[in-house]
């Protein structure tokens, strides 16, 4: 079994990324009856025996469980949110050389974040990922959760990604990446974002987009379900997918519906590496199945159930249903319709009780409704784990690599145009040692030729291709 | 005469414990003790405990599948595995024939080498070496690669056998049509023989002879290792005057593969029922050998669906090429084939039909294309079977469809930098593409 370290950036990162530990840990003990340290687990927590000094704590394989630790590196350029961590019910899961803090934050600058942390704390943070590597046996994959607005978790975060690459060039780089609504608060958002996007094309190997406006409509679908409930029916509420509830945390804070649900995402697409399975998809099969061209690496995700057991009227779906709703607009993460774009490649991540004869009729029925590109007509990647969600039967998570995200890409793209023109806030950027001009110019030119690459596969989308001429053998 | 199988990546140790499985129960299961001691001496090694443990290496990059098989056999109590035969490692091959060929396979030569020169010195005499993978994934084809290309450099006077699983033709791995293309071109060069097995085949094979309603690998599994069985399991040869032969793979290479350019095999074994049909079935000679040789010409892998509207072509007068015009659309041209009859009255069985000229491509004399082996010992509960292993165009037109859409892919070069980072090249794909259609031509002028 393989191990993964999980790095978070900024406030959003940490915040989702404690959701996740949060949910592992309610994962692991739901599954994990008998309290021994096992392969599963270990591929995501280190057993140590805290007894010992905390410079010489050492890790004990297999037995009972001692300690558990995450193998996580966090990282905030504030306080707030890591001290938060550490008062709360989560804090025996890290030890004080896990994290990485300073005081004043980054101000919402990606080029503060980038530049004048990243090359502040470099040799403190490559330090702490080869410690977390060290500890494991056969490490397979960094995991970097950030968001893509703000200042720490989108310049210092994708200035991490860098240093993972140079650091650790063949470990598989995934990146969890949180990008805001067009109604977002700050408002240097726009240049945060597309500054960080083109280290994302650049430096990760697959990249998981998250729109925090899908995740509110999600939310406040959910929400409008369970209260018009008919009278006197019970809600379930254990639903792992929105509600911390029965987790080690008590109390739910404004983001942490939303939160929870990009640690779903997380848990689903790990399942296959931690837990057993008919058809066990390793993390660097993702990659190497859903990225057909180097540059074009950002996998739509889609969860289901999102409602189901948060509801009350709505009976349980059927299996059929939850792999129809995997293609609806309204289960994706991010705002866009992959159905009416043209898909490269999709992954099908399923957990629970399904045999592979259910997964081969639901293609088999999904496959004339959705557009597949002429080269990859049989595009699909499959994955069986047997072990469900908690509070679940079945789930399905799916990877969509569609050329949807170019509308994101350029919704995106003319955001930043509309501040950039008018040359508003540069100033704040530009005054940062290591920043310059030509970081805008290269990082918009990057974009908008990634959304041309899209563009140009979409093009073929409803025009019938010939099959390539075969070679010709002298006979 | 023994033989030493390896068995790499997931489906290579499933299936292979299956097979062994199926040889152990069948060599256990008849009364006839010259049959039982020629098949334990070919498969397994007798210990001085009088355990019977399986000439096999397992080779996997990652560790789960193997500890189950070598678990799983540990209990069964019937046989096992040897302690240190196998070798596996933490990380898969990502579904990456370049980093299985590329990292993996050398990375590990040494070890590997080592553990298969333990089992080929615990054989008196070799009769050959059995490859078995799979060519969809990164390990069973890559690696497997590697390791034929060693095992050919190892023993370049020994007999190598692939055997190789096809995947489904819809899909289990999106760059499955890529690895197989590169599997099959490297192992054209290298491998004596190689007999495939396609999942689509078997699949079908389990849904409508077998009546089995939930179809699990282990099914398919055990299906492939049935066909396979039946075809290693002894039986006598023409001239081998009452003993049991004791080349097997030299004998299937020397009836089948006459020539470099014809190197695959098919095979088909009637009957094939479910258990539950098996008690209230007749069989007669009669009946399996013409619904099998009809299966030959008709291009059919089951003893449903036949076409028999098939006919093979009238022979033309001599001196007179036989051109394309005159062969029968949907005819299946064989270059050789190898019938095998096992069970009760086998002596008494026709088989002319196999041996009617009109069956084979006019360049081979028609007594020197078929052969024949049989043995009255039954096989595996059947108690009459026949296997026709076949050197013929059955392939054709799954190998035409695999390299169709591998060529659709490149061409786009979707994919390609996952492969050119480990070290395989757009020249290497080139090549490959190329001696795969040498052989699609091949077979197509047959």
């Amino acid at each position: 079994m393989t191990q993964s370290v999980v790095v978070q950036v900024g406030q959003c990162g940490n915040q989702v990324g404690c959701r996740f530990w949060d949910l592992a840990l309610r994962e692991h003990s739901h599954v994990n009856k008998k309290g021994i340290y096992d392969e599963a687990l270990s591929s995501f927590f280190r057993n140590v025996d805290s007894r010992r000094s905390v410079g010489g704590s050492c890790d004990i394989t297999g037995g009972r469980i001692q300690s558990l630790k995450a193998r996580a590196v966090l990282v905030d350029m504030e306080e707030g949110v890591v001290n938060e961590i550490l008062q709360g019910p989560l804090r025996e899961l890290f030890d004080s050389t896990q994290l990485i803090t300073d005081v004043s934050g980054s101000g919402n600058n990606w080029a503060v974040g980038h530049w004048t942390y990243g090359s502040a704390y470099r040799e403190q943070i490559v330090d702490q990922l080869r410690r977390a590597a060290e500890h494991c046996d056969c490490l397979q994959c960094f995991f970097l959760i950030h968001s893509m607005g703000g200042g720490t978790g989108s310049g210092l975060g994708t200035c991490v990604l860098k240093l993972l690459e140079e650091e650790f060039p063949e470990v598989c780089r995934i990146v969890t990446s949180v990008y805001p609504s067009a109604e977002d608060d700050v408002v240097t958002s726009p240049y945060n974002s597309v500054l960080a996007m083109r280290e994302l094309t650049e430096h990760a190997d697959c990249v998981l987009p998250v729109e925090n406006q899908s995740l509110v409509d999600i939310v406040n679908k959910i929400k409008h379900m369970s209260h018009s409930g008919k009278p006197g029916s019970v809600i379930k509420k254990d639903s792992a997918i929105i509600s911390g509830q029965g987790g080690v945390s008590g109390a739910e804070k404004p983001f942490d519906a939303m939160n929870n649900i990009v640690a779903n995402l997380l848990l689903n697409i790990t399942s296959s590496a931690r837990f057993e399975g008919s058809l066990n998809m390793d993390l660097n099969e993702i990659a190497m199945n859903l990225v057909p061209f180097p540059r074009l690496h950002y996998l739509v995700p889609s969860l289901t159930p999102l409602y189901t057991l948060a509801d009350v009227n709505i009976p349980t779906r059927r299996l059929d249903q939850m792999f129809t709703d995997a293609f609806s607009k309204d289960h994706q993460l991010i705002r866009a319709d992959p159905k009416h774009s043209l898909y490269l490649a999709c992954a099908l991540m399923v957990r629970g009780n399904v045999q592979v004869s259910d997964l081969r009729r639901n293609i088999e029925r999904l496959k004339p409704m959705l557009p597949f590109v002429s080269w990859n007509q049989e595009g699909w990647k499959t994955g069986l784990c047997s072990v469900p969600p908690v509070g679940h039967s079945h789930s399905l998570l799916a990877l969509a690599n569609n050329t949807c995200v170019k509308l994101t890409f350029m919704e995106l793209r003319d955001r930043f145009t509309k501040l950039y023109r008018k040359k508003a806030h540069m100033h704040h950027y530009l005054h940062v040692e290591g920043m310059e001009q030509g970081c805008f110019t290269e990082a918009i030119s990057s974009l908008s030729s990634l959304i041309e690459e899209y563009s140009q596969l979409d093009a073929t989308k409803d025009r019938l291709m010939p099959d390539a001429a075969r070679l010709n053998i002298a006979t | 005469m023994s033989i030493v199988t390896v068995q790499l990546g997931q489906c290579g140790n499933q299936v292979g414990q299956e097979l062994f499985e199926v040889i152990s129960n069948d060599a256990n299961d008849t009364q006839r003790k010259v049959y039982s001691e020629c098949s334990s001496e070919r498969f397994f090694n007798e210990t001085a405990n009088r355990e019977l443990v399986a000439r096999s290496v397992l080779i996997d990059m990652e560790p789960k599948v193997i500890s189950q098989s070598i678990a799983k056999t540990a209990k069964s109590g019937k046989w096992r595995y040897g302690d240190r035969s196998h070798f596996s490692q933490k990380q898969g091959s990502g579904n990456n024939w370049a980093n299985g060929y590329c990292v993996h396979g050398p990375r590990h030569e040494e070890v590997v080498m080592d553990i298969v020169r333990r089992e080929v010195e615990h054989c008196d005499c070799l009769a050959g070496i059995m490859a078995m993978m799979s060519v969809a994934g990164g390990t069973g084809s890559g690696v497997g690669t590697y390791v034929t290309q060693c095992l050919r450099d190892a023993y370049p006077n020994s007999f190598i056998l692939n055997h190789l699983t096809w995947p489904y033709g819809t899909g289990e791995v999106i760059v499955q049509n890529y690895n197989s293309v590169l599997t099959l071109s490297h192992l054209y060069q290298l491998s004596d023989a190689i007999l495939v097995h396609e999942n689509d085949t078997v699949h079908k094979i389990c849904a409508q002879l077998m009546n089995i309603k939930h179809i699990s690998f282990r099914d398919v599994n055990k299906v492939i290792a049935h066909q396979l069985g039946s075809v290693l399991q002894p039986a006598l040869t023409g001239d081998s005057h009452g003993v049991y032969n004791r080349n097997p793979i030299g004998e299937l290479m020397s009836s089948l593969v006459c020539h470099p350019e014809y190197k695959l095999l098919s095979v088909c074994n009637i009957p094939q029922v479910s258990s539950s049909s098996m008690a209230y079935s007749m069989f007669t000679w009669p009946g399996l050998l013409k619904h099998l040789r009809q299966m030959l010409i008709a291009n059919s892998k089951m003893e449903e669906g036949i076409d028999w509207q098939v006919r093979a072509p009238s022979l033309q007068p001599e001196g007179i090429e036989r051109t394309r015009s005159h062969r029968r659309p949907g005819f299946n041209t064989s270059l050789a084939n190898l019938l095998i009859l096992r069970g009760k009255d086998v002596n008494n069985a026709e088989i002319s039909g196999f041996q009617h000229p009109s069956l084979y491509t006019p360049w081979l004399p028609a007594d020197e294309a078929f052969s024949m082996w049989k043995t009255p010992v039954p096989f595996n509960k059947y108690e009459k079977s026949a296997i026709l292993v076949s050197n013929s165009q059955t392939l054709l037109r799954p190998l035409d469809n695999m390299v169709g859409k591998a060529w659709n892919m490149f061409a786009s070069r979707a994919y390609i930098h996952q492969y050119t980072k480990f070290g395989i090249s757009e020249e290497d794909f080139l090549d490959s593409f190329t001696s795969l259609e040498q052989v699609i031509s091949s077979y197509s002028q047959l």
